[in-house]
Formats: C-alpha cells, sequence, structure tokens
C-alpha cells in the first residue's frame, strides 16, 4: 500500500528526472561553476587557484577595456535589435497579403533564419572585400569595411539584424494572421487610412509578439559571437569587442578564467535586470 | 442623410462565382431598408459593395447624386455595423467610440460630447471604461451601433448586427434600433436573413435570392402580394403552406381540387384562372398558417390529420397533412385536437394566393 502511494508520488519526478539531469549538467551547474570562478583567480587549465573575492570584479570596474566592450555591445544591440524588428515587421506587413508568387517573398524574407551566422559572415566578408567586394562595387567606394573601425561594428551589426530578422519576420507573420480583418475593414469604413490602421490598430494588435520578440531580440543579441569571430575577430581597436567575444578572449587566449567568468556574470546581471525591467514596462504597452 | 441609388451593379468573383447580377434599386433619404433573404444570396455583398469593401464589377453607385464606383470607403461618408461587432480589442468603449472622429481630426471637445451623447441614447456610459472582452454581447453591439452614430454619416449600414444575439435580446434591440431610426432620421440599410426581424422593421423590403432581386416593396405589400412562391413562402412565420392542386370547373364555378378536398374560389381568383388558360391545370394553392380558422362554411372545410401539435400560449400550431400534402395551421389556444386525430378547419378563400406550377409566379399578383 505504502509502496503504491510512493510510487504515485515519485512518478512525476521520474518522468523529468531526464530533463533535470540535462539542464543539471549543461546549465545549472556551468552556471554556478562561473559564479564561482569569477571569485578566483585561476591556472591556465582553469582550476581555481586564488581566492580574491571581489577582485575580479574591481578589476573590470576599472578597466577602460571592459567598458569599452560594454558600449560597443550596448551600440551593437540597439542597432541589431532595431534593425532586425523592423525589417522583419515590414516584411511582415508586406506579406500579409494573397496574391500570386507571395510565397517566393515569404520564403525569401524567412531563409536568412535558416542560415549559420558563421558561413553567413564569411560571405560578408568577401563582399565587404575592399578590391573584390560588391558592395564597394556598387557603391562606388573604396572603404576597408572591416577594417576600418568607424564601420567594422555598423556591418557585424547589420549582418547580425538581417541574420534574425527572418525568426522575427515569422513571428510578426504570425501575429498578423492573429488580429482579425473585419477591424481593419471597419477602420476603413471609419475612416482611417493605411498608417493609421498601421499605428493604432496594427501595432497594438502585435504588442504582445513584439513584446516577446523585442525580450528575445535583446538576449540574443547580447550573446551574439560567431559573426564577430569571423569577421573582425574583435577588432579594429576593439571596435567590435563585444562582451561576449571579450569572454572568449580573456578565458581562451589570455588564459583568465577568473575574469572571463566575471565579465560573465556581470553580461548575466546585465540581461536579467532588463529583462525585469522590460516585463514591468508589459503591462502599460501590451495588449492582451 | 443620403439617397442611394444601385444601377445594373453586378458583382463576380474571381472564380468565377456571381454573386450579384443586375441589382437596381434607389433607396430614399430617410428609408429602413431591408436586404433579407437566405444565406449566400448576395445581400451582403450587396451591403458590402455600398461601403466599398467589395469591388462592384459593374454597374453604378450613385450616393447623393456623385458616382462612388472608385471611391475608398474612408471617403464615403457610411458608416456600418458588423455582424462579429468589429470592436477594436484594446481599446475602451470610450475609444472605440471616438475612434472614426480621431482620425478625421475632429476636436477633443467635440469627440467627447458626441461619444457622450450616443452612450446616452444608448445607456452605456456606465460602460465608456471599460474594454470590449468585460463586454456583453448585447453591450458590445450597443457599443457597435454607438460607434456608427457618434459619426452622423450620410447612411448606416448594418450587416445582420443582432444575429449573434439571444432570441430575448434580439427582441429588445429591434425596438432599439426603431426608436434609433426615429430619432436620427437615418438612412438605414439593413442585411438580414431573419424575416421577422425585415418585417417588424423595415419601411422597406427587398428580399433577393441567388444574387437577384425577386421583390422590393413594404412589410404589408410583400406579405400580402408577393411576386413568386419564394418570395410567398419567405415572408411570413409560420411559413406559408404551398398544396398542389387542380384548376377545375364544377357546377358552374371555378374551384381548386386536391386529394378528395374541393374549395371553390372568388370571382377575381376565377378571372384571372380562365385569363391565364389554367382550367384543367395543377398549380400551386398558397394559404397561410394563420388564414385557417376554427370555423367557417362548409364549402371551405378541410380535413387535416394532426401529426405534431405545438402549444404556444396564446395560440397552437397544428403541423398535419391534408390529403398528402403537409399543412400548418394556427389556431386559437382553446381548439381542442389531439395529435393522430383529424380536425376540421377551414380556408379563408379570399386571403389565398396561387401560383404557376412551372414558373412559380403568383397568378393573382397585383
Amino acid at each position: 500500500m505504502n509502496y503504491k502511494l510512493v510510487t504515485r508520488k515519485l512518478s512525476p519526478y521520474v518522468y523529468i528526472a531526464p530533463a533535470i539531469a540535462i539542464f543539471t549538467l549543461f546549465l545549472f551547474f556551468p552556471f554556478f561553476k562561473t559564479i564561482y570562478l569569477s571569485l578566483f583567480k585561476t591556472n591556465k587549465m582553469g582550476q581555481a587557484k586564488l581566492f580574491v573575492g571581489a577582485g575580479n570584479y574591481s578589476e573590470l570596474l576599472s578597466s577602460a577595456s571592459f567598458f569599452n566592450s560594454l558600449f560597443v555591445t550596448v551600440v551593437f544591440v540597439l542597432i541589431v535589435v532595431s534593425v532586425s524588428m523592423l525589417l522583419g515587421l515590414i516584411t511582415a506587413v508586406l506579406c500579409n497579403q494573397s496574391f500570386p508568387g507571395i510565397r517566393i517573398f515569404s520564403t525569401a524574407y524567412a531563409l536568412p533564419m535558416a542560415i549559420a551566422s558563421s558561413s553567413a559572415a564569411m560571405i560578408f566578408k568577401i563582399m565587404l572585400h575592399p578590391a573584390i567586394g560588391i558592395v564597394n562595387k556598387i557603391l562606388g567606394f573604396h572603404i576597408n569595411w572591416i577594417s576600418d573601425p568607424r564601420y567594422a561594428l555598423i556591418c557585424v551589426a547589420l549582418l547580425t539584424a538581417w541574420l534574425n530578422s527572418g525568426i522575427n519576420f515569422l513571428y510578426f507573420s504570425a501575429g498578423l494572421s492573429n488580429i482579425d480583418e473585419v477591424i481593419y475593414e471597419r477602420a476603413s469604413v471609419d475612416g482611417a487610412n493605411s498608417f493609421q490602421k498601421f499605428f493604432r490598430l496594427t501595432l497594438p494588435g502585435l504588442s504582445p509578439i513584439l513584446f516577446y520578440t523585442l525580450v528575445v531580440n535583446i538576449i540574443q543579441a547580447f550573446q551574439s559571437f560567431g559573426q564577430v569571430k569571423v569577421l573582425t575577430m574583435g577588432g579594429p581597436g576593439e571596435s567590435t569587442n563585444l562582451i561576449v567575444y571579450s569572454i572568449y578572449r580573456d578565458a581562451f587566449f589570455n588564459y583568465r578564467f577568473g575574469s572571463a567568468a566575471a565579465q560573465s556574470v556581470i553580461l548575466f546581471v546585465i540581461i536579467m535586470v532588463l529583462t525585469l525591467c522590460m516585463f514591468r514596462l508589459e503591462k502599460k504597452g501590451v495588449h492582451y | 442623410m443620403a439617397s442611394l441609388s444601385l444601377v445594373n451593379v453586378c458583382k463576380t468573383f474571381k472564380n468565377g462565382q456571381v454573386a450579384v447580377k443586375n441589382f437596381n434599386l434607389d433607396i430614399r433619404d430617410q428609408e429602413f431598408l431591408i436586404l433579407v433573404g437566405p444565406s449566400g444570396c448576395g445581400k451582403s455583398t450587396t451591403l458590402r459593395m455600398i461601403a466599398g469593401l467589395e469591388e462592384i464589377s459593374s454597374g453604378e453607385l450613385w450616393i447623393d447624386g456623385e458616382l462612388m464606383n472608385l471611391t475608398v470607403p474612408q471617403k464615403r461618408d457610411l458608416s456600418m455595423v458588423f455582424q462579429s461587432y468589429a470592436l477594436y480589442p484594446h481599446l475602451t468603449v470610450y475609444e472605440n467610440m471616438a475612434f472614426s472622429l480621431r482620425v478625421r481630426n475632429v476636436v477633443k471637445t467635440e469627440i467627447d460630447q458626441r461619444v457622450r451623447k450616443a452612450a446616452d441614447v444608448l445607456c452605456i456610459s456606465h460602460l465608456l471604461d471599460r474594454k470590449p472582452h468585460a463586454l456583453s454581447g448585447g453591450q458590445k453591439q450597443r457599443v457597435a451601433i454607438g460607434s456608427a452614430i457618434v459619426r452622423e454619416p450620410k447612411a448606416y449600414l448594418m450587416d445582420e448586427p443582432l444575429s449573434n444575439l439571444d432570441a430575448k435580446l434580439r427582441t429588445q434591440m429591434r425596438v432599439e434600433l426603431s426608436k434609433i431610426h426615429k430619432e436620427l432620421g437615418a438612412t438605414i440599410i439593413y442585411v438580414t436573413h431573419d424575416q421577422v426581424e425585415a418585417m417588424t422593421l423595415g419601411t422597406r423590403i427587398v428580399v433577393m435570392n441567388s444574387g437577384v432581386i425577386l421583390q422590393a416593396a413594404d412589410p404589408k405589400v410583400l406579405y400580402m402580394n408577393p411576386i413568386n412562391k419564394f418570395v410567398a413562402g419567405f415572408i411570413g412565420s409560420p411559413s406559408m403552406n404551398f398544396i398542389p392542386v387542380w384548376v377545375e370547373r364544377r357546377e358552374e364555378r371555378i374551384c381548386v381540387e386536391f386529394s378528395k378536398n374541393r374549395l371553390y374560389v372568388n370571382e377575381e381568383c376565377a378571372k384571372r384562372l380562365m385569363d391565364g388558360d389554367y382550367l384543367g391545370r395543377r398549380v400551386y394553392l398558397g394559404i397561410r398558417p394563420e388564414d385557417l380558422h376554427e370555423t367557417g362554411s362548409k364549402d371551405q372545410e378541410l380535413k387535416l390529420n394532426v401529426e405534431i401539435k405545438e402549444v404556444l400560449g396564446s395560440e397552437i400550431l397544428l403541423h398535419g397533412k391534408i390529403g398528402r400534402s403537409p399543412v400548418c395551421a394556427r389556431l386559437k389556444p382553446d381548439f381542442s385536437s389531439e395529435v393522430g386525430g383529424e380536425v376540421s378547419i377551414f380556408a379563408d378563400m379570399s386571403r389565398i394566393l396561387l401560383f404557376d406550377m412551372e414558373t412559380e409566379e403568383n397568378i393573382l399578383y397585383r
């Protein structure tokens, strides 16, 4: 009798145990280990050797390079999120019609999400080549886009925005299909033009999906790495040294795992605070 | 308010389906015009063409003497109430009603005045801060109507606005709509499939079927003088009874015979039947349930085999057969009858209609 009761109480946990095991191994353990490492100076193998407490953090907070990484990352996130969401929204609105051939456009706009970031970065590298790149050929410039500190970050950001626009297009297309067509007809009869319909009906109707997409895009943008690694390696002159790349460099080139872990923790805190702030603002701007 | 004219208006969809054919109608100022017909007859399509939500395939739409075919809905100065209410879900009731005025850049104070006035008329002033999801069906419909009336447009278009309401609320709202029509002096074009709504609300009714107008007349004319069997059967509840009968001459008088029953027609009917060469031919006899009575003369008597008895309180409906023809009779509540039994009922021969069996046209149409 007791055995049956125990089995019934324990069986839900047995079902979720494999997932918990994987989460523990690949998420919870690395997470807590990172916090642990951030309190130590480490050796080249990444083993914690000397407890410094907040020493790594105070070093970072007095490092110009770290603040540069933060600044560059913020600029990068702003460009990526705004451009990718705008691109996704515009293409979703354009494809929210029915006429012959619309599926070709829908497929084309969604395609970027199927492309690996490193592959796209390699193609962009060729396109942005100062001598043979198609960008310079079309625009008639002779700019070394990736090697010029003025343009490198924008190039990486635009590439990332384009890569993210595909999934945003899908999100917004789904959101648009949930808006009742009848309210647009009513708005037409009421006298609203296309702009008024877009700003007064479409955007409010999309607000739940806009919020979700914004949160996801910000988190993703903060964690961008592949494009930077392939295109610019954090240069020229740290102009594209995003915080994730800085973490990677500190850990695997400079063997300063403690400092890298501290940067990871700071990044986690920034993203968490941002996400919490956004959820607070959700009640004001999102209409369910 | 405005007068509208539809001249030879046709609508053919991309798949080749013809929804409306040669629609000709003049709608007078301040008229409460009803478009009624079965589902798929083209009434909503016609309304949407007037609103500008559907392109007119051919023909002309005139509003106050201006051709409107190529005018966008925004510029037609019409208001529309939709079957599904079409309330903006993210806006409050106040904002829903104010929307059409805001997009036209009306001054804030005037918007407030008009919205509150309309809310008072519809008794929804206490709901202005609520959102649509917090409203009942009847409240939503009032808000939809309120959103239409704040604009004071040339005409109001209503596409089955009461069809999503329960029966009791529908009756209430019908009265409200009649009041609004009287108060506003508005031109209203109203689409419904419910002939009771049509008969109670409209000053003129247009009966449609398969994309064409069958008859356009006031409710009394449609009821008393339908142009064909379809209109006769569509108008009136319960529906008119149709009995196939033979037109014969017996004892120097014209009569109609069916299943061992014989009914002598009056002089006018007789003349029409003779003029139309119907003697010896079959026609449909149309008689409304309310024109079958409990008493009468012997030559008006019919024997009804009762199959179903519906007691409605103020009356009873007897469903059964006379011979092989299904018939419904509306009788006084104290009329004695049993299911399975036979009763005598008497036809009011001054109220019968006769329809050609091939064309289904009303032989007695005036």
